[in-house]
């Protein structure tokens, strides 16, 4: 039997950021600072609603989905409850709620010591990994790269994202 | 298991991280070090060093964020000053466990 590392050790990750919530986000932020951490190169792609979590004016406001969020429960955003519970929906549309709930989160990911989404970016880019906006989603949304936060290392086409994603012992992950 | 390093036998556990601090010293942390891939540490790996010791005696978590706000040294640095795996060498080299968190 041959070990991982004796097969193909993992060199780099190219991760697709396509969802906008707090949800969405930090799964792609925390992968990418954990392959740099490794040593493993790393490149975040951010595309559709995941452009919430490049963007200046929606970056530090990135809510977890209270409404039509099926997994969320009593237990998740720390209210001591069962897992078992499921979070109402007719109480997640309450104004206020979805805050409420992120609030909490934030909280217990602070305490982890997860920083926020600007300062994740700012730690991922510090430890080289590469930050690009998807160029079909940005003309969509009508974004311009100004309207990025200031550190991105581009804006790219899906050909550029393959060929920067290319390589042996490269992998691209969809979150 | 007991590994001999830099002419003194020591604790490590299987990644080659000592597993009683007390036991490291200068020369220790160089052959580590040497090992790791860094053929000389500088004042400022071993200010590093010294940080992450402190740190692991008051038991405190290290993670990288900390790591990057303690004012020893910049994310940046310590990517530079170990690179290839910034926390678990400079962990290694320290004579600390290797860090258990994600971040």
């Amino acid at each position: 039997m041959t070990t991982p590392e004796e097969d193909q050790p993992a060199k780099k990750v190219s991760i697709i950021v396509s969802r906008g919530s707090l949800d969405g986000i930090y799964p792609a932020l925390i992968m990418a600072n954990g392959a740099r951490m490794e040593g493993i190169e790393a490149s975040l792609f951010f595309t559709f609603f995941g452009l919430n979590g490049l963007a200046k004016k929606t970056m530090d406001h990135l809510k977890v989905a209270t409404v039509g969020n099926s997994a969320l429960n009593m237990a998740m955003p720390m209210l001591g409850l069962p897992m078992t519970i499921p979070f109402p929906t007719v109480v997640g549309a309450i104004p206020g709620v979805s805050a409420f709930a992120t609030g909490l989160m934030n909280k217990e990911m602070e305490h982890l010591d997860i920083p926020p989404v600007r300062e994740f970016l700012e730690l991922i880019s510090d430890s080289g990994g590469k930050i690009y906006g998807c160029k079909l989603a940005m003309d969509m949304f009508k974004l311009k790269k100004e309207d990025l936060w200031e550190r991105v290392d581009g804006i790219l086409t899906m050909g550029d994202f393959y060929t920067q994603a290319a390589g042996a012992g490269s992998h691209i992950l969809f979150t | 298991m007991n590994k001999d390093i830099a002419g003194t036998t020591v604790d490590v556990n299987e990644e080659g991280y000592l597993t009683d601090m007390s036991q490291w010293n200068d020369s220790i942390a160089a052959a580590i070090a040497t090992e790791e891939g860094i053929p000389s540490l500088t004042d400022k790996h071993r200010e590093v060093l010294q940080y992450l010791r402190q740190k692991q005696s008051a038991g405190e978590a290290l993670t990288i964020r900390s790591l990057g706000k303690s004012g020893v040294v910049t994310t940046k640095e310590l990517y530079d000053l170990f690179p290839g795996g910034p926390l678990k060498k400079s962990s290694k080299i320290a004579g600390i466990p290797k860090p258990v968190g994600c971040i």
